[in-house]
C-alpha cells in the first residue's frame, strides 16, 4: 500500500471515529467555550500518527508581526462590547474573564470605560499641572514624570457598576463582572510628586482631571493620595494603551475605577471636594429611602467562578477544576470558599501565590462532576474578615436601584447536559 | 543646669535645622513653575458654593435657543432624554420603586450643572459654548425643572444662590453595611 493510500485509510477511519465520538469529545476539551478555541479542524491529517502540516514547511519569517498578536485561533477572545448600546462615545467594554488564566489581564483585553471617547494624545504636548493649596504650583512634562523614582505594583481596577442589581442579568462571567481587570503598573507614588510642590495646611482633597472630551473630574481624599496612590505611565511593561489613559493616569488601588482618572492632566489640591457631575449625578448609590450614598470609594470583596461559567458546557463527567478570581479593595484576599451544592456547604479553595493586596487572586478547587444538575458558587473573605454577601443580603439593605458596588456572590447552574448558565436568572 | 538646658536647646535647634534641610533636599527639582496664566486657563472647576464661576450671565429665554440648537438632539426637546440623560422631572420619585434621577430631582448643586456643561457639553464639541451660553442653558434646564422662574437670568451670584431640591439627599458611606453571618 502506498503512503498516500495509507493516509487516506487512516483519515477515513479517524473520521468514522470522530463521527461516533461526537464533536465535543473529539475536540479534546472537557469544557467547550464560546470563543471558538475548540473549533474543529475538519481533518485528522495533522493528528498522530501523521506529521502535522505546520512541520512540513517553514513558518512565518521574523518581522511578519513587529508587534505580536494572538494566534489566529484565538480571534474570538476579544473585549465583550454590547452591540445594542445607545451610544459608543460614553460606553464600556468588558474583559472576557472566562477566557483568561492567571491574574494579569492582557493589555488589549483590559476593560474600558470612557465618557468622551478615547483621545489621541501626543505625549510631547501633554502636561500635568499641580496647583491649588501647594507651596509651589508646578507643570510637568512626561519626561519630568519619568525622572521621578519609579515603582511597579500589581493592582486591579474595577468599575463600580459591575454588575447592576436588576435583571436582565448577564449570561457569562464577563457579562456579569467583566468590568474588572488587573495589571502591573509602573509610575511614581503620588506622594513623591506632591512633596515636590509642598502641601499647604488644610489640604484635604485633590481634584483630578482628565484630558479627554469629558474633562472627567473626581475628588480624591488626601489620605489616599498620600498612601498608595500612583501616577502611572506603564502597564504590564509597556506604555499605557490609549484606552487606559495614555500617556498618564491616576491609580488608586481598591477605589472604584472612575476615580482612577485617565489622560491625567491636572491635580488641584483643595479643602473640599469638587462635587463634580461624576461624584453627584453619577457614582452615588441610591437607597430605598430616597437618600443616596456619596463618596463610596472602596470596592468590597468579590469573587466569581470563571470556569466552568455561564455559556460554557461540561462535555464529560468526572474531574473538573473549578477556578476563578477574587479581589478586595480593602486589602488581601484571605480565603475563598466554594460550594458545589447550592450553598449548603462550603469548602476552602486553594489560592495561587502570590496573594497581593488589592490585586486579583486566582483560586482553584478540584471537583468531580457526577453528571447531575448542580449549583456552584464562590465567596471571598478578605483580610479585614469581611465576607462577600449574597445578592439577597445586599438587596435587603440597598434595594434594587442602588446600581453601583454590587459585590454579590454569583452562582452558576449546571444542567444535566452540562450546560452552564446564570444561577440567578 | 541653665547652661545644659541652653546647650540642649541649641542642639535641638541645630538638629531641627538639619532635618528641615534634609527634607528640603528630598525634593528632586523636577517640573517647572505653573504660571498664573497657565493655571487660569485650565482651572475651570466650580465649587459647590459657586466659587470660580466666571463673569457673564444668561437668561432662560436665550437658554431655550441654545438648548434647541446644541442639546435637544440627545436630551430631547424638553429635556425628557434620548441618547443623552433625562434632565427634567422626577421630583418626589427618589424613594419610589422607580426613581427618576434628573438635574431637578437628583443633582445637589446648580454649580455642578454649570461646571459639567462647560467642560463636557455638547458631547460632539465640548468647551465650545461661551460662558454666557453656559449660564443660559443652565438657567433653561433649571427652569424646566421649576427650580428657577421662566424669566430668570443667572450669573455667578444668582447661580450660587440656587438651592437644589435634593440638596440634602446625600449621606456618607456606611459600608460595610452587610454584616458577617
Amino acid at each position: 500500500m502506498s503512503e498516500q493510500a495509507t493516509d487516506k485509510r487512516v483519515r477515513e477511519a479517524s473520521r468514522r471515529h470522530f463521527l461516533q465520538a461526537g464533536a465535543a469529545l473529539a475536540s479534546g476539551s472537557a469544557i467547550a467555550g464560546l470563543a471558538g478555541t475548540n473549533a474543529l479542524a475538519g481533518s485528522d491529517s495533522n493528528l498522530p500518527p501523521n506529521v502535522p502540516e505546520w512541520m512540513k514547511a517553514p513558518g512565518d519569517s521574523m518581522g511578519s508581526q513587529p508587534y505580536g498578536a494572538p494566534s489566529v485561533h484565538e480571534k474570538g477572545v476579544v473585549k465583550n462590547i454590547s452591540k445594542t448600546l445607545p451610544q459608543y462615545i460614553s460606553a464600556s467594554g468588558r474583559t472576557p474573564l472566562q477566557e483568561l488564566d492567571g491574574i494579569i489581564t492582557p493589555n488589549g483585553l483590559f476593560y474600558e470605560r470612557h465618557h468622551g471617547g478615547v483621545p489621541t494624545i501626543d505625549p510631547a504636548e501633554h502636561r500635568l499641572m499641580l496647583h491649588g493649596m501647594v507651596d509651589r504650583p508646578l507643570v510637568f512634562t512626561m519626561e519630568d514624570i519619568r525622572r521621578f523614582p519609579s515603582q511597579s505594583r500589581i493592582h486591579f481596577i474595577e468599575c463600580s457598576g459591575n454588575p447592576v442589581y436588576t435583571k436582565p442579568y448577564g449570561k457569562t462571567a464577563s457579562d456579569l463582572v467583566g468590568l474588572v481587570s488587573c495589571a502591573e503598573w509602573t509610575g511614581v507614588p503620588l506622594k513623591t510628586v506632591l512633596d515636590e510642590a509642598g502641601l499647604q495646611p488644610g489640604a484635604k482633597w485633590i481634584v483630578a482631571e482628565g484630558a479627554d472630551a469629558a474633562a472627567l473630574t473626581r475628588s480624591i481624599p488626601i489620605e489616599k493620595c498620600l498612601d498608595d496612590a500612583m501616577l502611572v505611565y506603564s502597564q504590564n511593561g509597556e506604555r499605557l494603551r490609549p484606552q487606559q489613559g495614555y500617556p498618564l493616569r491616576l491609580l488608586l488601588p481598591g477605589f472604584e475605577g472612575n476615580m482612577n482618572v485617565k489622560w491625567l492632566r491636572r491635580l488641584k489640591v483643595v479643602a473640599e471636594p469638587a462635587y463634580s457631575r461624576e461624584e453627584t449625578s453619577k457614582y452615588t448609590d441610591p437607597m430605598p429611602d430616597g437618600t443616596s450614598r456619596e463618596f463610596t470609594f472602596t470596592m468590597e470583596a468579590k469573587s466569581i467562578i470563571t470556569r466552568p461559567s455561564g455559556g460554557q458546557k461540561l462535555t464529560t463527567q468526572g474531574f473538573h477544576e473549578i477556578t476563578g478570581l477574587a479581589w478586595s479593595g480593602r486589602g488581601k484576599i484571605k480565603r475563598v470558599e466554594v460550594s458545589v451544592d447550592g450553598g449548603k456547604s462550603w469548602q476552602d479553595a486553594a489560592l495561587q501565590e502570590p496573594v497581593l493586596t488589592r490585586a486579583l487572586t486566582r483560586f482553584r478547587f478540584p471537583w468531580h462532576w457526577d453528571g447531575a444538575p448542580a449549583l456552584i458558587q464562590s465567596r471571598a473573605i478578605d483580610e479585614t474578615g469581611y465576607m462577600q454577601p449574597t445578592l439577597v443580603e445586599l438587596v435587603a439593605v440597598r434595594g434594587l436601584n442602588s446600581f453601583y458596588h454590587n459585590n454579590a456572590i454569583w452562582p452558576w447552574r449546571i444542567d444535566a447536559n452540562g450546560e452552564v448558565s446564570n444561577g440567578q436568572a | 543646669m541653665a547652661r545644659l538646658e541652653l546647650t540642649t536647646a541649641l542642639l535641638t535647634s541645630a538638629i531641627m535645622t538639619v532635618v528641615v534641610a534634609a527634607h528640603a533636599e528630598e525634593r528632586y527639582g523636577i517640573g517647572s513653575p505653573a504660571t498664573p496664566a497657565e493655571i487660569a486657563g485650565w482651572n475651570i472647576d466650580i465649587g459647590r458654593d459657586g466659587s470660580n464661576l466666571p463673569p457673564g450671565s444668561g437668561s432662560v429665554e436665550r437658554g431655550r435657543v441654545v438648548f434647541s440648537e446644541q442639546c435637544a438632539a440627545c436630551h430631547g426637546d424638553n429635556g425628557q432624554g434620548g441618547v443623552g440623560d433625562r434632565l427634567v422631572g422626577g421630583q418626589g420619585t427618589l424613594a419610589s420603586p422607580k426613581p427618576i434621577r434628573t438635574v431637578g430631582s437628583y443633582w445637589p448643586y446648580a454649580s455642578t450643572l454649570f461646571d459639567y456643561i462647560r467642560r463636557a457639553m455638547p458631547q460632539n464639541a465640548p468647551q465650545s459654548l461661551s460662558n454666557e451660553d453656559v449660564y443660559a442653558v443652565s438657567a433653561y434646564i433649571l427652569s424646566l425643572n421649576g427650580v428657577v422662574p421662566a424669566n430668570a437670568v443667572l450669573d455667578a451670584k444668582s447661580l450660587a444662590a440656587v438651592k437644589m431640591p435634593n440638596r440634602d439627599g446625600f449621606v456618607s458611606d456606611p459600608r460595610p453595611d452587610v454584616h458577617d453571618r
